[in-house]
């Protein structure tokens, strides 16, 4: 994939970020360019959701920066941050939806504040009707996310990630805890989504099918620094055995 | 040596903790007066608050009225005394008793519900969720929660008073054969606004405490389930602590201020 004229929407530079003794991210450098979508690698506890934490503010970098659309998170105030998360849909391991809150509530939370920023906004309920609809789960609208099964969750979460129409939506580990099957169609879901939506996608997972269906391209983490960089068959078929090990499956 | 450090890092933890609370404290303040302001949310948190705790309330000054009645009696029968009963009774829930029992009842139901439920949102990444949203969590969870604490409180201690008086009125009217009328004459004849006023300000100290501890204690909940239960308990046992230590210093200040 040619890579090199085009802007990136989101860039990290050198990337460094410690808990105490353990440095976690040693100065990891990436790139998400429009339409693309870029899935990152790593084994369990490589730093893979603290990073893609710094990106949305969630945590703070020691050193480095992250550019999203030519600004700065890392130097921008309060206000600037929460309206450039906007832009940004977040898919959460767990699916964090509000459990005091009906699937309805949910999706009506992000608009609350933001529905000034929503392109061609229809309002609320046609908005949360919509993102429901793209998900397939329209008919749970007035259920609680305890009356939802796992990957019913999870699609409610992407839901939310979408209300606000976001130029860049991020998964951490979109796929962890379902059965083969849901996992599957949260893949397609996701799928569908980047062409309807024409996001850029950034997923952290370590599900290889995942990777294989939805990358374009594939950075792989290996204790806190970019190890290998490629498409999915470069990778799967590379040379370096630890690179390899990676797509054994 | 191992024990002095020891005790040294508790110390250096514990006032750590206490510099951490101020500054969440001082960050309330500039929330609360800073728009958007969560008007619903504040509403339905004193509901919750307010409303859901009332029959406990209810319950535990009608029992506190009976029981400091029937305990307070055969004393005061001795020393032929039993026609202060009325005043006794009503200076010392007013002043005192009421506020202070209400209050730590308060901290069980509202502190610990505040630290487990922020708590178990934390770990489970909902505020992160909110926070990515663009939506402030502070204002959505915290500054709602305190509010609403500060402000139900002293409506909820007010309404156990009432009914603790009317608890202490049934017993002396069957006991005594004091009639209601003349139970709540006296009753009124002894409080004054010098007894009244200064036990709702200290109310509204200890509604903030309980909603400053239990949000804080929740907020920044450790990771894991074992963070959520430590969260909840150590939001009712810090609350409880601080509600005797305003409640000193609401009696010291009073003292100064009101002829009590």
């Amino acid at each position: 994939m040619k890579k090199d004229n085009r802007k990136p929407v989101l860039e990290l530079k050198d990337i460094h970020k410690s808990f105490g003794t353990n440095h976690v991210l040693k100065g990891f450098n990436m790139q998400l360019y429009e339409g693309e979508n870029l899935v990152i690698m790593g084994k369990s506890g490589s730093g893979k959701s603290v990073m893609v934490k710094c990106i949305v503010g969630l945590v703070q970098p020691d050193r480095g920066s992250i550019t999203i659309k030519d600004q700065d998170i890392i130097t921008m105030g309060q206000k600037e941050l929460d309206l450039l998360r906007t832009e940004i849909g977040f898919l959460f391991q767990g699916s964090a939806l509000y459990d005091s809150m009906t699937v309805r509530e949910n999706l009506e939370f992000p608009l609350r504040r933001h529905e000034d920023k929503v392109k061609n906004f229809q309002g609320t309920d046609a908005s949360v009707k919509s993102a429901l609809e793209s998900v397939g789960l329209l008919h749970a609208i007035d259920m609680m996310p305890s009356e939802l099964s796992g990957g019913m969750q999870r699609r409610v979460a992407l839901a939310r990630a979408l209300i606000l129409k976001p130029e860049i939506i991020m998964y951490d580990e979109p796929t962890t805890g379902l059965d083969p099957i849901t996992a599957n169609e949260i893949i397609q879901l996701m799928r569908s989504i980047q062409k309807e939506y024409n996001t850029s996608s950034l997923i952290i997972t370590h599900d290889v099918d995942c990777a294989r269906v939805i990358s374009n391209r594939i950075i792989l983490l290996v204790d806190g620094i970019n190890y290998a960089e490629g498409t999915y068959e470069e990778l799967s078929n590379s040379s370096d055995p630890q690179a390899r090990a990676f797509f054994k499956n | 040596m191992s024990k002095s450090i020891s005790f040294l890092d508790r110390t250096k933890s514990f006032f750590a903790e206490i510099g951490d609370m101020t500054y969440f404290a001082g960050r309330f303040f500039k929330e609360l007066f800073s728009a958007p302001f969560e008007f619903k949310e504040l509403i339905r948190q004193c509901y919750n608050m307010g409303i859901r705790s009332l029959f406990l309330v209810i319950v535990t000054g009608f029992i506190l009225g009976l029981v400091f009645t029937l305990q307070s009696r055969p004393t005061l029968s001795d020393l032929g005394a039993e026609s202060w009963m009325p005043s006794m009774i009503s200076i010392s829930i007013v002043r005192e008793i009421g506020p202070v029992i209400i209050a730590l009842i308060c901290a069980g139901r509202i502190g610990s519900g505040i630290g487990a439920e922020l708590g178990s949102m934390r770990v489970t990444e909902q505020i992160d969720a909110m926070e990515v949203s663009g939506t402030n969590p502070f204002k959505y969870l915290v500054v709602t929660r305190i509010l609403a604490a500060t402000l139900m409180l002293p409506l909820l201690v007010i309404a156990g008073d009432a009914i603790a008086l009317v608890g202490s009125a049934i017993i002396e009217n069957l006991k005594g054969d004091v009639s209601y009328t003349l139970y709540f004459n006296k009753v009124f004849d002894a409080l004054s606004f010098n007894d009244v006023i200064p036990a709702t300000v200290k109310t509204v100290f200890f509604g903030f405490a309980i909603g400053l501890v239990g949000t804080y204690k929740g907020y920044n909940c450790a990771k894991g389930t074992v963070g959520v239960g430590e969260a909840s308990n150590s939001a009712v046992v810090y609350t409880s602590m601080l509600l005797f230590i305003i409640d000193f210093i609401a009696v010291f200040v009073s003292d100064i201020f009101f002829e009590i």
